[in-house]
């Protein structure tokens, strides 16, 4: 039995504790927004943010989130009110297929937290996300819309 | 993909219909009987107003637009709901969209005609019968207003959802007359708007699926979730052809959550859990032994060496010709020869395959992301062994189709045959990224041999393009190969049509084809065979201009007289790119063009060449696909196919080793990331009077511009066989 706070809620989850955290979210939790790319932290589509860091949740076994803040991308808007970074992803229409979209957007969100102003250079180095339908530009035009909101 | 050229249905006799389901690598042609699609189409019996198959209003005025095609990202959902709504004469803000599935098409006559979405054919196959729903519901909607006040229909018109009785200036919502319209007798012809009055088509609007893309809502076929719901993860051998010899259950029986271990087929393993992360674990401890068959030893080496054979073969389908090549490059005063590579490569949607199924002796349901619900459901029918009346397919977006979840249902036969297994509980059936990547229908493998010929002035007097290699069709649907002739292999090759070769004005021209067909099931692959067509045509063409001492534009300008559409793509590329003034130092330009689905494409890239470090600064690109129904969605279909145009070429292969795939995840299967996006501006320059597509046709272009800019920057050396990632080469 492990103990997670996600998105502020607390759950218990019997889970093996060699778990990828990603697996206690989509299948005990049942909060199915983060996604399986790869399982071997390669397409971050399984980006979650454990005390605010970028985490790659597939590789990361669920006894090492005991105890931390776990958000998903189900935290991000708070009474259906989307972050500044939701919105510009909504008016710059990133999303194609959307599978890559919560990691994408969780990265982004933990990068503008830490960077408020990234150069294309900062973009470059911190989203190595992989997104197969190829958002990337209005991937980068968004990110550059929510700095400026 | 085209209608001459591609995988059509067979032709409907009268009273039938088959759909074909390719079963994996065997050709295999399931047939289900089924309506045509036509005007007998059963009218709805819903409580809420149906007033046709493809428009429903609700009382409070929400407009329902049903949806045959599938949405994988590509824009059709939005698309094909602005042809409705522009001849429905609706408030774009009150429309939503609803999928329909296979089963309630079959029930009533395929109400719905067909659910294919590859091939880029999504909107244009379907822009006529969809606009013809719009329009005829509109014109139901007016009589029904028009009964009621008593007043002829003709003094009426509809605008956003609401309907005036000219004259009098009364009003009423379509909401209000929605019951009674859907009462009224279809009219048996309706008139079409000119496309000069179009007020929704062509217009930028917002897509209709994005807020729950942010949000985590939407849900994709890996997160079903159903009351009582098992899961199952599944391995096939990874040698194709092979089978399972033994696997010991008793060694994974007693973990945690493990249910059920399951031959699937006479080819795979399934371990069925409560979890699939148990499931998954289970399957990875399971010994299992293969018999490998006779593919076992077959390497990419082995498979090369017979490509190579084929490319001065006797025999070979001619695909197109014109003159006499062979004569004219007899006689030449100076040759010039090459040979290009090009590898398997797989599609690796973002979304894993997978299929959730329910089986009971009188009901066999599907939930699934798939391109084609009609082969869904005929692969349903054929593993469930039930009537089409106890089968039933839903379908859900994809994370990424890209080909993969078109003519191939494998997932979903192998989550019948599971769930017939467990009679009445539903179970998903998820791949690993591995058996993603083991058991792709890859993009077939060919080799290219050119030879072009010039007389003493430099004129290209004759072109031989000879392609070695593996047919699509012959393993996918070998019914619809031409005299054995593979017609799919020549796409933006072919003398005419919707893959029409550009280059009319080469007087001697042979373009044929060695058929050479390893054991690695083939598939459809974004762009189909255009990828490598293109590099291969338009790199050599860049060749034959260099060894001209000509400048590429002018050269193919030359040769492009008897096509102007061909030309016009070409053309605005360069204008836009000031192909005629210098680029920024350090940066070399490179041309491609093609016609393909229907679209004339062509793009300019520039790049940078610092030692094995590439570099794509930008590349313009421009399409003319006849009509443009969403230009926002249209640059952004653009710039993504150019990220898996260029992410093949520098990065993907499928290597075979010991008959089965090496690559088995992103680490040595790498896709583009943000930091080697290039900046992508698009000219969408709609000529009007045709339909072409818009998902696949310029991926084409990126590979081939690139290289061309890459070849200049490197004072003409060249590199043919792909991915780049092969010769140290990098993208940055
Ligand atoms: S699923 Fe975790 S990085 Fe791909
Ligand atoms: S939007 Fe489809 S993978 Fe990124």
């Amino acid at each position: 039995m492990a103990k997670l706070n996600i998105n502020g809620k607390p759950y218990d989850v019997d889970v093996d504790p060699t778990t990828p955290l990603l697996w206690a979210i989509r299948e005990q939790v049942g909060l199915t927004g983060t996604k399986y790319g790869c399982g071997v932290a390669q397409c971050g589509a399984c980006t979650v943010h454990i005390d605010g860091s970028p985490v790659r949740s597939c590789v990361m076994p669920v006894s090492a989130a005991e105890g931390k803040k776990i958000t998903t991308i189900e935290g991000l808007a708070v009474n259906g009110v989307l972050t500044k970074v939701q919105k510009a992803w909504h008016d710059h229409e990133v999303p194609q297929c959307g599978y890559c979209q919560s990691g994408m957007i969780m990265a982004v969100t933990s990068l503008l937290n830490s960077k408020p102003k990234p150069t294309d250079a900062d973009i470059d180095a911190a989203i190595t996300n992989i997104c197969r339908c190829g958002t990337f530009q209005q991937v980068r035009e968004a990110i550059h819309a929510a700095v400026k909101a | 993909m085209d209608m001459n050229t591609m995988p059509k249905l067979p032709k409907v006799s009268r009273r039938t219909f088959v759909v074909g389901t390719a079963a994996a690598g065997t050709g295999l042609a399931i047939g289900m009987k089924m309506p045509p699609f036509g005007p007998g189409a059963v009218r709805a019996q819903d409580t809420v107003p149906e007033i046709t198959q493809w428009v429903v209003i609700k009382p409070d005025d929400t407009v329902v637009i049903r949806i045959a095609r599938t949405e994988m990202g590509q824009g059709t959902l939005t698309g094909l709901a602005q042809m409705v709504a522009e001849e429905l004469e609706c408030d774009w803000s009150k429309v939503t969209t609803e999928y329909v599935t296979p089963g309630q098409s079959v029930a009533r006559k395929r109400a719905w005609g067909d659910f294919s979405t590859g091939g880029s054919r999504g909107i244009r196959e379907s822009h006529e019968y969809v606009r013809k729903g719009g329009a005829t519901a509109r014109t139901m909607l007016i009589q029904a207003a028009a009964d009621a006040w008593k007043v002829p229909a003709g003094e009426c018109s509809a605008a956003n959802s609401v309907i005036t009785h000219n004259p009098s200036g009364r009003k009423v919502t379509f909401g209000k007359v929605a019951d009674a319209a859907s009462r009224i007798t279809p009219p048996k012809d309706v008139a079409l708007k000119d496309p000069k009055t179009w007020k929704v088509i062509g217009k930028p609007v917002k897509r209709l699926d994005t807020v729950d893309k942010l949000t985590g809502k939407q849900v994709y076929g890996a997160d079903l979730k159903m009351p009582g719901m098992l899961n199952a993860a599944i391995m096939e051998c990874p040698v194709f052809g092979g089978k399972i010899k033994s696997f010991d259950s008793a060694k994974v029986a007693s973990r945690k959550g493990v249910k059920k271990v399951l031959q699937v087929g006479d080819s795979a393993v399934a371990v069925i859990a409560d979890t699939w992360w148990q499931a998954k674990t289970a399957l990875d401890a399971l010994p299992i032994v293969w018999d490998e068959g006779p593919n076992a030893k077959v390497s990419s080496a082995s498979i090369a060496e017979t490509l190579k054979a084929g490319l001065d073969a006797d025999q070979a389908f001619v695909g197109n010709d014109a003159g006499d090549a062979k004569g004219a490059l007899a006689g030449a005063a100076k040759k010039v020869e090459a040979v290009y590579a090009y590898p398997y490569q797989n599609h690796a949607c973002m979304e894993p395959m997978n299929a959730t199924a329910k089986y009971t002796a009188d009901k066999c349901e599907v939930w699934v992301p798939t391109q084609n619900g009609e082969a869904a459901f005929a692969a349903t029918l054929a593993a469930s062994g039930l009537p089409a009346d106890k089968c039933e397919v839903y379908k859900i977006h994809c994370g990424g189709g890209f080909g993969r979840r078109g003519a191939f249902h494998d997932y979903v036969t192998q989550a019948v045959l599971i769930a017939k297994q467990i009679p009445g509980v539903p179970v998903k059936l998820l791949y690993s990224r591995e058996e993603d990547m083991r058991q792709g229908r890859f993009h077939p493998v060919t080799q290219c041999k050119l030879v072009g010929g010039f007389d003493a002035s430099n004129n290209l007097v004759g072109l031989h393009m000879r392609i070695s290699g593996q047919s699509i069709l012959s393993s996918v649907r070998p019914e619809a190969l031409v005299k054995g002739m593979d017609p799919a292999t020549f796409q933006g090759l072919a003398r005419g049509g919707e893959f029409e070769y550009g280059y009319g004005g080469i007087p001697n021209l042979l373009i044929d084809h060695a058929m050479r067909n390893p054991h690695v099931p083939p598939g459809f692959w974004r762009g189909v065979n255009i990828n490598q067509n293109a590099i291969y045509a338009e790199c050599f063409m860049d060749e034959l201009a260099f060894a001209a001492g000509q400048d590429p534009l002018e050269f193919r300008r030359k040769l492009m007289a008897k096509n102007p559409k061909h030309l016009a793509v070409l053309n605005a590329v360069a204008e836009r790119v000031g192909w005629n003034k210098p680029a920024a130092k350090g940066v070399f330009r490179g041309l491609a063009q093609m016609k393909a689905f229907n679209s004339y494409v062509a793009a300019c890239a520039e790049v940078s060449v610092d030692g094995n470090k590439v570099k794509v600064h930008r590349i313009v690109a421009a399409t003319d696909p006849g009509y443009a129904v969403n230009p926002a969605q249209i640059e952004r279909q653009i710039a993504g196919s150019f990220v898996y145009g260029l992410s093949a070429l520098f990065d993907q292969e499928c290597t075979v080793k010991n008959g089965r795939i090496v690559e088995e995840n992103f680490n040595s299967y790498a896709c583009m990331k943000i930091a080697q996006m290039p900046k992508v501006e698009s000219i969408v320059m709609p000529s009007g009077g045709f339909w072409g597509g818009i998902g696949e046709p310029t991926i084409c272009v990126a590979a081939p511009a690139v290289l061309n800019a890459m070849a200049a920057a490197m004072g003409g050396k060249r590199i043919r066989s792909f991915p780049l990632k092969n010769h140290g080469i990098t993208l940055v």
